[in-house]
């Protein structure tokens, strides 16, 4: 059946044309227009301005597609890619793609973007005339692989083009341990955005990060014969590398504009309609497009022309026009704050310039002020008045007579007065395209916290640069009511009791599993994410009488192992302090073989890890290693580190080793609220790095041991406190485990033990462990004693699963 | 061409531990189904942000938890609580005798209705 809709067809599936189509979707175009989209890199579209992101590894390529695929088949536009349009044939309305088709038109959309522009040099080809190895350009999510393989295997990278983007790939590139070079030809680097003074700055401040800089520099050849060795400048210096990326500015795509007849001088030109002028069906948006003399490289301006675009194209407001925009760039490089709009001199006698400079400690601020107006600014080291002035400059909105107030937060003008000014069509988050408007109906509509308006509207989740305003925003529409999520102080989020209130309303009402824990005492309504901490809290209760219920397990305690990216699981046997035998490694050394392991590794905690193992091999494995868990994978008891002690260092005062493998055995796979890793040390020296584990023992001249707790090294470091000095291995068994059921009864869930102490107080944890001030010390060991009693290692399931077919990921249909 | 709905009997509800997911394989597709407090419900197997087993997750009311990085969807409508991407759901029900019943299209059925 013919479809009566126009045949819209879109070339170039980048941030502007994917973005217009969203626009022309919004005002209902899915009904008047069969929407067919080409894109030559074979992806669906993805959020550009990330790729710096990914390159320095803070983002996940898989976390920057704004339209992937699926969003495509849901409204229903096509999508040839990877497919790249060849010719376009204005007489008979169609265009020629690259796999071999021809497509009809009505309205034409040409959204090409722009390439990496390559200044004349020498030497980028090989021999044969294929492109020379090592040489980069830095557009697509494919040059980033590129250039992250290729670094990992250099010494020196050379970036050509000391802008926004050479800087941002330079840094990029620090992260793969590569020495890194900027060569800028300008006397100053970010020369279009910065002055002399400004670009001073910055290169100091690149210097300082580890990025070399030359200025004045300009590249003749690229040295190698079919890989870089290095460069050759014009003033006949050379600098060897072993890989350039090439950053000089970009080129649009004009060419197949050109080659149809339509007018084209630095890109292809258009009217205020965003239309081709001299094809009233031809559409052009993005870098591609000369609005006014203007080629715009950002993507806020691009944003705009989609809007009027979409409003004309589908007739929803056919007076729509685009006025040009007014742009600022904020440059996206770790440690580095700087932001820059307008002009970057004064250049008139009217021109006020005021500047603050501090270059010792980076930071610089200027501004060109015309007749009261902001036509230009540059901040460095400190944005914290950024954003009122990016809306000054975008809305041309007189400025305070007080100067200084610009610079610095002192006092006015107010958050509030900027708020109230900012029209509600201003641009917040420029990754997602949020306005202040969105994020006002937001709250108004009820979502009056910053993490639910972050969530709702996706604003501030992109770079991440506009957080700070996005929260100004939403407290201004909040007008101050901002709701504090009063889950926070709830131990589990979905019952709303703190800890101590939930643990007598559960033994009052002798609640014992989690299931009757919503009955009772949440309306019923079942909450993920309290499972596991009711689970936890449950069985410290009630030890043997607790009604086990295994969904509220995390995965890991169903299958006691931990999960991997690609659903295997890792084993950890236990292994006693740290001490092994020959026979128990030729076992694991079987076992390994036997499974084809992927990865058999020594962890940080003294043993060994089988990586990769199926869930369904994990009962085999268990029985054929024949040793305990290690409970590498759950909330409770982990290992104990230990030293080499007395038994063989010259420096051992205490017998570590042995202290160790009895605190292992004793407490092995109790549960807590967060993990316990231990260590003992054989002396000060601290080998086994004692004083930094949730307990540690350190052995001290004279037969003593001290006992340390809360420390931690992993995602936060802290040195532990010392509890108290016993003389015996069985005082330090006592007192650890006395911590221990303390910590159980008391701490948060997932409250690890250096938050605890600092939340408790040592003086207060002191009084009750060591010095019994509440007279519970004798019920807390008793209760540590019977949970050591209690204990059953989890691998025994693998001869009597605990649940239906607790071991299988996939089960066989029976019939069809 | 649209293919017929066809109904797939997956066996006892037993075979699923209450409030837990299993996956069953028909053709190519992998689909989980949950058993939970609330009711039986199937969805697609992997997640789609970056493939984790939906099956292993936690299951709240009607909401299930991925085990990787913790999106959540809900089950009924395959609606993703924060996010675009939703999962695919399939009709499926309990038998008096409970044993669940999935109505399957087949992939191709997906695209094409
Ligand atoms: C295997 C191991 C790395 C290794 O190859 O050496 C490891 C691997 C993981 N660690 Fe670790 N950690 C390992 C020793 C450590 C250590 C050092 C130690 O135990 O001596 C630390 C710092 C000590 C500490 O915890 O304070 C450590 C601090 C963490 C943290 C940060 C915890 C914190 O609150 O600061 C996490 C994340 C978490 O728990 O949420 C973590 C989480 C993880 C997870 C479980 C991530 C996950 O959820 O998948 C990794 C599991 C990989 C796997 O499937 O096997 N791992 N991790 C080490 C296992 C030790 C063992 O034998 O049990
Ligand atoms: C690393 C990096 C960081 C950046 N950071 C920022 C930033 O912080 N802030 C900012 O505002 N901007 C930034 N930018 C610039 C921003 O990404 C661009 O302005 C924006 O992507 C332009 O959108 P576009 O759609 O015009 O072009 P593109 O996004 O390049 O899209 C054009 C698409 O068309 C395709 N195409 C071209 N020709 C054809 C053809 N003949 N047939 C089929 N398909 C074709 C191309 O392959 C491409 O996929 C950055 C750019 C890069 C590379
Ligand atoms: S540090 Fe620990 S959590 Fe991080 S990748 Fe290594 S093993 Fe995994
Ligand atoms: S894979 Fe499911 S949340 Fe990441």
């Amino acid at each position: 059946m013919m479809s009566d809709k126009q045949k819209l067809v879109v070339i170039g599936n980048g941030m502007a044309g994917a973005r217009t189509v969203e626009e022309i979707l919004a005002r209902g175009g899915g009904q008047q227009f069969d929407i067919t989209m080409f894109g030559d890199e074979p992806y669906g579209n993805y959020n550009r301005i990330l790729l710096s992101n990914v390159l320095n590894g803070t983002q996940d390529p898989a976390d920057i597609f704004l339209n992937p695929l699926e969003w495509y088949t849901e409204n229903t536009v096509t999508l040839h890619a990877p497919a790249r349009v060849t010719q376009i044939d204005r007489a008979r309305k169609e265009i020629c793609s690259d796999d071999g088709q021809v497509t009809s038109y009505d309205k034409l959309l040409i959204a090409t973007g722009s390439r990496p522009f390559v200044p004349p040099m020498e030497g980028l080809k090989g021999p044969q005339g294929e492109d020379k190895h090592g040489v980069f350009v830095f557009r697509t999510i494919d040059d980033c692989h590129k250039i992250a393989g290729y670094a990992n295997k250099c010494r020196k990278a050379a970036v050509i083009g000391g802008g926004l983007l050479g800087l941002e790939a330079a840094r990029g590139l620090l992260n793969y341990g590569v020495e890194v070079h900027v060569i800028h030809l300008a006397p100053w680097l970010m020369n279009n955005q910065l002055d002399a003074q400004g670009g001073k700055i910055l290169t100091s401040i690149m210097e300082k990060m580890g990025v070399h800089v030359h200025l004045e520099k300009a590249t003749a050849a690229v040295l190698g014969e079919d890989s870089v060795t290095g460069l050759q400048f014009k003033d006949g210096t050379i600098l060897d590398c072993d890989m350039v990326i090439i950053s000089a500015g970009i080129t649009p795509n004009n060419e197949l504009a050109r080659d149809c007849g339509l007018t084209v001088e630095r890109a292809i030109v258009t009217d205020n309609q965003m239309r081709s002028v001299d094809d009233p069906d031809i559409y052009v948006v993005g870098e591609c497009a000369q609005h006014r003399g203007r080629v715009y490289g950002l993507v806020a301006p691009l944003w705009e022309q989609g809007q009027v675009l979409a409003d004309h194209i589908t007739g929803s407001n056919e007076n729509a026009a685009y006025h040009g925009s007014k742009i600022a760039t904020k440059l996206k490089v770790m440690g580095v704050e700087l932001a820059s709009m307008g002009v970057t001199e004064a250049s008139d006698d009217r021109d006020e310039v005021v500047i603050f400079s501090e270059p010792k400690r980076g930071t610089y601020k200027k501004l060109i002020i015309r007749d009261g107006i902001l036509i230009g600014a540059m901040m460095l080291g400190d944005l914290n008045k950024v954003a009122y002035l990016m809306q000054a400059f975008d809305r041309g909105t007189p400025l305070p007579e007080e100067r200084l107030s610009l610079l610095f937060d002192i006092g006015a003008p107010s958050v509030e007065a900027t708020m109230l000014e900012m029209p509600d069509t201003a641009q917040i988050c420029n990754c997602n395209g949020v306005s202040k408007g969105q994020i006002r109906k937001c709250v108004e509509g009820g979502k009056r916290s910053l993490k639910m308006v972050m969530e709702a509207t996706r604003a501030g989740m992109g770079c991440g640069s506009c957080k700070k305003l996005v929260s100004e925003v939403v407290e201004w529409a909040a007008e101050g009511q901002i709701e504090e999520d009063p889950s926070i102080h709830f131990y589990v989020p979905g019952v709303a009791l703190v800890k101590s209130e939930l643990v007598e309303v559960i033994m009052a009402r002798g609640l014992k599993s989690v299931s009757s824990v919503f009955d009772t005492l949440a309306h019923g309504v079942e909450d993920a994410g309290s499972k596991m901490g009711l689970a936890s809290l449950l069985k410290s209760l009630w030890g043997a009488e607790y009604e086990d219920e295994r969904d509220a397990r995390y995965i890991n305690d169903r299958v006691h192992a931990n999960i991997q990216k690609d659903k295997t699981f890792s084993v950890i046997p236990r292994i006693f302090g740290g001490v092994t035998t020959a026979d128990e490694l030729i076992k694991i050394g079987q076992v390994a073989k036997k499974y084809n392991v992927p990865m058999v590794k020594f962890t940080g905690g003294q043993r060994i890890d089988l990586l990769g193992i199926t869930k369904e091999n994990l009962p085999k494995v268990w029985k054929d290693l024949g040793m305990p868990s290690g409970h590498g994978y759950a909330k409770s008891f982990r290992t104990c580190k230990t030293c080499v002690g007395t038994d063989f260092c010259r420096y051992g005062v205490g017998d570590s080793t042995g202290l160790g493998i009895k605190i292992e055995k004793r407490f092995q796979g109790i549960e807590s609220p967060g993990k316990l890793k231990l260590a003992t040390a054989g002396c000060p020296r601290n080998c086994s790095e004692a004083m930094v584990k949730d307990l540690g023992a350190v052995a001290v001249e004279g037969g003593n041991w001290e006992i340390y707790v809360g420390g931690a090294a992993g995602a936060h470091i802290r040195k532990g406190d010392i509890l108290c000095i016993v003389d015996s291995h069985e005082a330090v068994l006592q007192i650890m485990g006395r911590f221990m059921q303390y910590y159980i009864e008391t701490a948060k869930y997932l409250e690890r033990t250096s938050s605890f102490v600092e939340r408790i107080g040592m003086d207060k944890i002191r009084a009750v462990v060591v010095e019994d001030s509440e007279g519970i010390a004798a019920r807390l060991d008793a209760a540590i004693q019977a949970s050591v009693d209690a204990y059953v290692d989890p691998w025994l399931e693998a001869d009597t699963p605990a649940t239906a077919n607790q071991f299988v990921s996939t089960l066989p249909v029976m019939q069809a | 061409m649209i293919s017929e709905k066809t109904k797939y009997a997956l066996g006892s509800v037993t075979q699923i531990p209450l409030g837990e997911g299993r996956n069953f394989r028909i053709g190519d597709t992998e689909i989980a189904i949950f058993h939970t407090r609330q009711g039986i419900y199937a969805t697609q197997a992997e997640c789609p942000h970056r493939r984790g087993p939906l099956a292993d997750g936690l299951v709240g009311g009607t909401q299930v938890t991925c085990p990787f990085h913790a999106w959540k969807f809900d089950l009924k409508t395959g609606e993703p609580q924060m996010g675009s991407c939703a999962l695919q759901t399939y009709p499926v029900h309990l038998t008096e005798s409970g044993d669940i019943e999935l109505t399957f299209l087949g992939e191709a059925a997906r695209f094409a209705s």
